[in-house]
């Protein structure tokens, strides 16, 4: 008799044995500037590592905030208690505001349409689980982010039935695309919930255009079943507010208040991008269907945010002047960063995607092929990590339907370490190392792509 | 037309409605010692209040912890930064050696079996996804912590199939219950997977003795299924019997390392113990690698914010603090629980002998108007309106015995504890003579209760309210 579900045993949790191997390479050789400066650089990890220091003295200045005191008296208890799935409400009104000012204030969150989930990771698994059935499909744009195959399928038997996006229009959602999905779920006879996307996109590090936004409401407007969520995670990475342009813009521009597409728009957030903190846990859903919220809520307590983590980032977050000045260098930093990157890739003959937003460049490595095919791309990839000695993300590992494209972060590590990424990579491609297929790595690659991935291995990071 | 799941539009969140509307009574009106002296004292709350002084203190003396710093470094980008489903290695250490210490150091718990969950809430339902299909069922014995219905079923898909303990044996797990059990799980064609228990008990408030424990365990053997062992209250033990876990009787039966200690899982929390429900910190602990992989990859949907985790980890971490710390929960909660009892015997009201816990399994049958469900609900409004206690009755817990209730005792001050046994005794004592009282104005009232009991019990629980306390 089987012991363990299935869920447990097989390998639909879809952790992909070729990203993974990145991750295990760096983790057995990582870069150190003093300790190992032949390591290999983590590219992989979407994190946001640049603006720490306005985090950290503000923490000085306010340092109450840590240690469990409002002005000055303890609440300890107060908050040792607290774990009521309605969430702190300080923090949930401070959250909304920050959501509001991330979009410019242009449009209005209601901290009672929000849920708190422990991540963005709980807060869409935690939709799947309101919106669909197992068996029922979601349609996702791709390139998206591997770890969707894990959250939004696992644990709850949903589908995801891919809208294929081509490098031929800057991987926009054409509205062919969206009909062309939504005809093979019903010929894959799957009920289509909903459509899913990440706005600004990873890994293409664009804002979803108004007419990607427009083809999609109209999508919706007409298939009266179907759902939108925008997982707006990387909303405060956008270089400039001007260009993000949220769904709850759509809703209120459009008049949309008194139809029922209002109650089928649903947005995921999370603390771990903007703010650079994966580690607290802090993500949410905000959606304007009560029966979703109410939902929802009772969903959280499979995976509520510490009342310890709440009331720090309701303090720092309530600070006006804080989320104002961090918004606003966030962006800035970020903008600086992504240019240093795509200046040294265009010195080394390397385009990537125009992008304005993101943690990462979708990188166009198509030339350096030696086929126009996906092995040849695991080929590139693996001299990529081990000779070049760079960690990046395939675009396979994203389901991206053309060979040749490449996720490569730029916010997770100093300039210094950036400038020499450039250079290693500079000079392979100038040694034309990379352009020579190599053959001995072929066996291995069978291996690895079909080996059993229960080798722990850090969490994905997006 | 409804676009959302079933598992939205199906009540299958199994938030009970009669449980939920003591809840919003005491919601409307609380007790508060200076502002609301007449409100509905809580005593439906599993809280462990007792302690707070020690860890506050705890807090003052080490600054660090909470702010974010080591050894009056910042370590705050690291820790922003640390998402790893294994957890803080520091912190599953101190947890391990937390949970020895709470075993008298009889068994070691090995920090690599252990996979952090947010919340015991999460790390049960996450055993689910991973031992059992939907469709499939976990035997549990009555009765049980009302939770369970949403935590083990909701989205997991798994039934349960009660094992029936009675008074008449204080609700001990017999061999005879446990296969009645089984055999009902295959009548009803559902595979059983495994049992849980709760030890010691919810609601109960006592320890699985070793003859139930090697029972279970024999079962599991002769079945080939799991035993999960959810400890989340081993450290409120209080008795002078020291707390034996499925651990302790794995080691005994010398089946450590046999296929059989791979199936059995023990699920952990610092809510009860340590009183910081709101940290949201749980483990699973399992010696069979499949599940603690599997469970590791699935905790990413529940993770321990890292900022607890090394608050967490520098408190467990210090030894002088724990040793401490267990010592003064064990007398106080004994303390309060005596209280409670006492107070109880003073209004003629006994209660099922326990020695952990932070409740009493409190025996009111005797002031039921019938041996039915229904009059225990009616007892129960009349406890919550009229005596003003919110207190747990046994239907919600899924007893197969009319009037027993569930009375918590250590998430209040010692004065409101003797007020609230005080106005039980008045009304104890009111109750005994309006007995006398013409048998006609008691039908009326009845029949009242009846329509109101009606609408209450059936009402769609889609109203907010707090999430079920254990």
């Amino acid at each position: 008799m089987d012991l363990l579900s299935r869920k447990a045993t097989c390998n639909s949790h879809g952790q992909d044995s070729s990203y993974f191997l990145g991750w295990e390479e760096y983790e057995k050789n990582p870069y150190d500037v003093l300790k190992n400066p032949h390591g290999i650089i983590q590219m992989g990890l979407a994190e946001n590592q640049l603006c720490f220091d306005l985090l950290e003295s503000w923490l000085v200045q306010n340092p109450d905030a840590a240690s469990f005191k409002r002005d000055g008296q303890s609440i300890f208890r107060e908050l040792a208690l607290f774990q009521d799935y309605h969430g702190l409400s300080s923090f949930k009104n401070a959250l909304a505001n920050f959501m509001s000012e991330n979009r410019q204030n242009r449009v209005f969150f209601d901290s009672n349409n929000l849920v708190l989930t422990a991540g963005a990771t709980s807060a869409n698994e935690t939709l799947m689980f309101c919106l669909a059935n197992p068996g029922d499909a979601f349609l996702l744009p791709t390139p998206y982010y591997p770890g969707f195959d894990r959250d939004l399928k696992w644990r709850t038997g949903v589908e995801i039935v891919p809208i294929q996006c081509l490098s031929s229009n800057g991987f926009r959602i054409t509205k062919h695309a969206l009909e062309e999905a939504y005809e093979q779920a019903k010929k894959l006879n799957l009920n289509v919930k909903g459509v899913l996307i990440t706005n600004p996109s990873n890994p293409l590090g664009t804002t979803t255009t108004q007419t990607e936004l427009n083809i999609l409401f109209e999508f919706i407007s007409k298939n009266k079943n179907i759902h939108l969520v925008s997982d707006e995670i990387y909303s405060g990475t956008a270089f400039s507010s001007s260009e993000f342009i949220s769904v709850m813009e759509i809703l209120k521009n459009n008049q949309l208040e008194n139809t029922d597409v209002f109650n089928r728009v649903h947005i995921v957030y999370s603390l771990s991008k903007d703010l650079g903190l994966p580690g607290f846990r802090v993500g949410a859903i905000y959606s304007n269907d009560k029966d979703v919220i109410s939902a929802a809520t009772k969903m959280s307590s499979f995976g509520l945010v510490s009342s310890q983590t709440q009331y720090l980032l309701s303090s720092l977050l309530s600070d006006k002047e804080f989320t104002k000045t961090y918004l606003r260098e966030n962006q800035s930093r970020l903008k600086y960063r992504q240019r240093m990157l795509v200046t040294g890739l265009e010195a080394i003959g390397i385009g990537c995607l125009k992008s304005n937003a993101g943690l990462f460049c979708w990188v166009d490595m198509r030339h350096l092929l030696s086929s126009k095919t996906f092995e040849a791309e695991m080929d590139l990839w693996k001299k990529i990590v081990y000779e070049v000695k760079l960690n990046i993300s395939p675009g396979s590992a994203c389901h991206c339907e053309e060979p040749g494209w490449f996720r490569v972060c730029f916010a997770n590590m100093s300039e210094e370490t950036l400038k020499l990424a450039l250079k290693r990579l500079k000079k392979f491609v100038d040694n034309g190392a990379l352009t020579c297929s190599r053959k001995k790595t072929m066996t291995t690659i069978s291996n690895w792509v079909f080996r059993l991935s229960f080798h722990d291995r850090d969490a994905e990071e997006r | 037309m409804k676009q959302l799941s079933t598992k939205v539009t199906s009540n299958a969140h199994g938030q009970d409605s009669s449980y939920f509307l003591g809840w919003e009574e005491y919601e409307k009106n609380p007790y508060d010692e200076i502002k609301n002296p007449n409100g509905i004292i809580q005593m439906g709350l599993a809280e462990n209040q007792l302690c707070f002084d020690l860890i506050e203190t705890w807090l003052a003396k080490n600054p660090d912890a909470a702010g974010l710093k080591k050894d009056g470094q910042s370590i705050f980008k690291e820790l922003a930064l640390f998402q790893d489903y294994h957890g803080l290695p520091e912190f599953k250490k101190a947890l391990a050696e937390f949970m020895e210490e709470i075993r008298g150091s009889r068994v070691t718990f090995d920090p690599h079996k252990i996979v952090l969950a947010a919340g015991s809430t999460s790390a049960n339902e996450t055993l689910m996804f991973c031992l059992a299909e939907p469709g499939d069922a976990f035997l549990l014995p009555t009765p049980y912590y009302p939770g369970f219905d949403r935590d083990l079923k909701w989205r997991t898909g798994a039934e349960i199939v009660p094992i029936h303990c009675s008074s008449s044996n204080g609700f001990q797990i017999t061999e005879s219950a446990l296969q009645q059990a089984y055999q009902q799980a295959q009548k009803l064609d559902l595979k059983v997977k495994g049992i849980l228990v709760t030890n010691p008990s919810n609601p109960l408030g006592t320890m699985l003795t070793r003859r139930e424990l090697n029972l279970l365990v024999d079962f599991i053997t002769s079945k080939n299924i799991h035993l999960i062992s959810d400890e989340i209250y081993s450290g409120t033990v209080f008795g002078f019997e020291q707390f034996v876990s499925v651990m302790d009787v794995l080691k005994d039966k010398k089946l450590e390392d046999t296929e059989v200690s791979k199936r059995v899982h023990v699920v952990y929390s610092l809510s009860k113990d340590l009183g910081l429900p709101g940290f949201r910190v749980g483990a699973i602990y399992s010696n069979d690698e499949m599940v603690v992989s599997a469970a590791t990859k699935m905790s990413s949907f529940g993770l321990v914010s890292s900022q607890t985790q090394y608050l967490l980890s520098a408190l467990l971490s210090d030894k002088k603090f724990t040793g401490t710390y267990l010592n003064e929960n064990k007398k106080r909660l004994k303390i309060r629980q005596k209280q409670l009892v006492s107070g109880l015997e003073a209004a003629g009201v006994t209660s099922l002998k326990s020695n952990a816990g932070l409740f009493c399994w409190v025996d009111l049958r005797h002031l039921l108007d019938t041996n039915t469900f229904e009059a225990e609900l009616e007892l129960w409004k009349k406890i919550v309106y009229e005596v003003k206690l919110n207190i747990s009755p046994g239907s919600s817990c899924h007893c197969t015995e009319p009037g027993w209730f569930r009375v918590c005792f250590a998430n209040m001050s010692e004065e409101t504890l003797d007020l609230a046994m005080k106005r039980l005794k008045e009304y104890v004592e009111s109750t005994d003579s309006r007995r006398l009282i013409s048998k006609s104005s008691h039908e009326r009232i009845k029949s009242l209760r009846k329509r109101t009991v009606s609408n209450w019990v059936f009402r769609v629980s889609w109203t907010d309210r707090v999430p079920d306390e254990r």
